[in-house]
């Protein structure tokens, strides 16, 4: 498939700033049963709840450019019974409500407790919110992973694999993100953060490469003879039916040399995993911001770079009937 | 139920590209809008067509056949690219088997051709919208149209008739008795997607004659030759016996 910009950034950027919120209710339910204590629980939450929020809009704005059509997005929702899509059009804004309303209770401060004021439970409101929207984060998650997953004859999707890493990422790199926010509002915080960033990762990064294992080794189903119903060892296409190539040569093809594709896959896996834990490691123990910093833009790019090879390894049946000029 | 496709011989096809263009042509002028083309006669043409006609070289010098192989959607009677839309605007009518995309409601998000195993459908670089074939829905059941020409213009434009339209459910129709009786096959079967258009495979007419079929063992005069012919003038059995 030809890697979409769009898509890639949709994915990723939304893929954060859900790991961002995760981590932002994990570290209140650490909280609220007295594991950690939350000295700044206003700034921190608020403020981590609106840089979340800010992920999830720039992932939804890269989203239109992938549209032909962009101003009629919003029929997008109709098809929920059938298309995951469609079911992710629908998840991704009440997944941003949630977000706002979770952000703006902390603001207010507004977080009565519902089950009841002597239960040693304390923020019971916020906490509700938190963990619901923690719930639709992972059927946003679901959602996301399920668009490639559910195909078929996208051999290299059609594998859970497919929405465990997408949902393994998108919390890696979100912890990162929520380490250095810790960092900064809630210094508290940030070696749990550290801890579980660095889990995730290395989870991640075992799932993601028996994801590569699987992938190396598939058998495709369709053939040439399949493809035209000619059962001969030896069929060579001599016409693709146009010379100038069409949406089939250029949406299906990742058009990148053997070496570049190679290169990707090496820098992926490099970026996203090794390089962010290093300055991970090296922002928890000196206490160095700029490296948190690091930590998560690296981890991100690395995921640039892995969404990037996600879309082009797969290998769209159709593009056995695009094989010569 | 209908469910109307076609049957596409490429026993016959020559690849003649007629079928491109007839499909182009009408598909262009109809009121659904144009399909764009960029650089039409400059380097890089591009554009949208319903159908295309690929060529395939078979086998291994001299020992070669060019097989011409039309193109287009499929019709699938499990369409996998209409579940997928998010939009609706992908569906498969009812009464007909039909395929379509409701111009007015894609977004153009490209997913319903991911969607396709077959690599049928091509977004429209212009109009922004998912394109495929209609099997000529405003042609077919035209009835300002003589009846002969209520088919895909495909169909009548073929030189060699090597397409066949009609219901494939209606068992006596003639691209049903096509696929039964010459073998009609559908593409990548492995899919499940079950496609309405069937293709026709290559054949050839053999006989066979044995040895004992040229020298008769049971030849009564032992000699191959002309057979001695009636003598007209005698009477014949039937002139001197009745019974
Ligand atoms: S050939 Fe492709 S576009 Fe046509 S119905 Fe089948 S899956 Fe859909
Ligand atoms: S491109 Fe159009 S027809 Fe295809 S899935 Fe998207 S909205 Fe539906």
């Amino acid at each position: 498939m030809h890697p979409a910009f769009s898509v890639i950034f949709l994915t990723t950027l939304i893929g954060a700033g859900q790991g961002l919120f995760l981590a932002l209710v994990t570290g209140q339910s650490y909280a609220a049963v007295g594991l950690v204590n939350v000295t700044n629980p206003n700034e921190f939450y608020t403020y981590g709840s609106i840089v979340a929020i800010l992920f999830l809009i720039a992932g939804l704005g890269a989203s239109f450019f992938h549209l032909g059509r962009p101003e009629r997005a919003w029929r997008s929702a109709a098809r929920w019974r059938t298309s995951w899509l469609s079911r992710e059009v629908i998840v991704l804004p009440i997944f941003m409500s949630m977000v706002f309303a979770y952000g703006l209770l902390h603001y207010f401060n507004w977080d009565p407790n519902i089950l009841g004021a002597e239960q040693p439970l304390q923020g019971q409101l916020s906490l509700f919110i938190g963990i619901i929207g923690a719930v639709v984060c992972f059927a946003l998650f679901l959602s996301t992973g399920m668009i490639y997953a559910c195909m078929k004859f996208l051999q290299e999707w059609y594998t859970p694999l497919t929405v465990i890493n997408y949902t393994l990422l998108g919390s890696a790199s979100g912890f990162m993100l929520a380490t250095l926010h810790a960092a900064i509002y809630e210094p508290g915080l940030t070696s749990l953060y550290g801890v579980w960033a660095t889990i995730i990762t290395l989870v991640a990064l075992l799932t993601r490469l028996a994801s590569l294992y699987r992938n190396a080794r598939i058998k495709y189903k369709s053939s040439m003879q399949s493809a035209i119903g000619v059962r001969h060892n030896n069929i060579d296409q001599k016409a693709m039916g146009m010379m100038g190539g069409s949406f089939n040569t250029r949406e299906f093809f990742h058009g990148a040399s053997p070496f570049w594709f190679r290169s990707i896959r090496w820098t992926f896996l490099i970026m996203t995993f090794p390089v962010p834990l290093a300055f991970l490691w090296a922002g928890l123990e000196t206490g160095i911001q700029v490296f948190l910093l690091l930590a998560f833009i690296s981890q991100y790019l690395g995921l640039i770079a892995e969404r990037w090879f996600f879309f082009a390894q797969a290998n769209h049946p159709q593009n056995i009937y695009y094989q010569a000029i | 139920m209908t469910q109307l496709a076609l049957v596409i011989d490429l026993n016959v096809c020559v690849g003649c590209h007629a079928c491109v263009t007839s499909c182009k042509q009408w598909n262009t002028s109809g009121p659904a809008g144009f399909m764009s083309d960029d650089n039409p006669y400059d380097k890089d043409p591009n554009g949208t067509f319903f159908n295309r006609v690929q060529s395939f070289e078979i086998g291994e010098f001299p020992k070669t056949e060019m097989v011409h192989f039309p193109k287009s959607c499929l019709h699938c009677e499990d369409p996998p690219c209409v579940p997928v839309c998010p939009t609706g605007a992908s569906y498969k009518r009812e009464e007909d088997g039909i395929v379509l995309v409701d111009y007015d409601k894609c977004i153009g998000c490209k997913y319903c051709s991911w969607a396709c195993p077959y690599g049928a459908r091509e977004l429209d670089e212009h109009q922004k919208v998912m394109k495929k074939c209609t099997l000529c829905v405003d042609r077919i059941y035209d009835e300002t149209l003589p009846e002969a020409e209520r088919k895909p213009a495909c169909v009548l434009a073929c030189p060699t008739s090597a397409r066949l339209f009609g219901d494939v459910h209606d068992p006596d129709s003639q691209v049903s008795t096509a696929i039964r009786e010459e073998g009609g096959y559908a593409l990548m079967p492995e899919w499940g997607t079950k496609p309405a258009n069937h293709y026709l495979p290559r054949r050839k007419q053999h006989i066979k004659i044995h040895e004992d079929e040229l020298i008769r063992a049971d030849n009564p005069l032992k000699k191959e030759g002309v057979k001695p012919r009636t003598i007209i003038d005698e009477p014949t059995l039937d002139d001197i016996t009745s019974w």
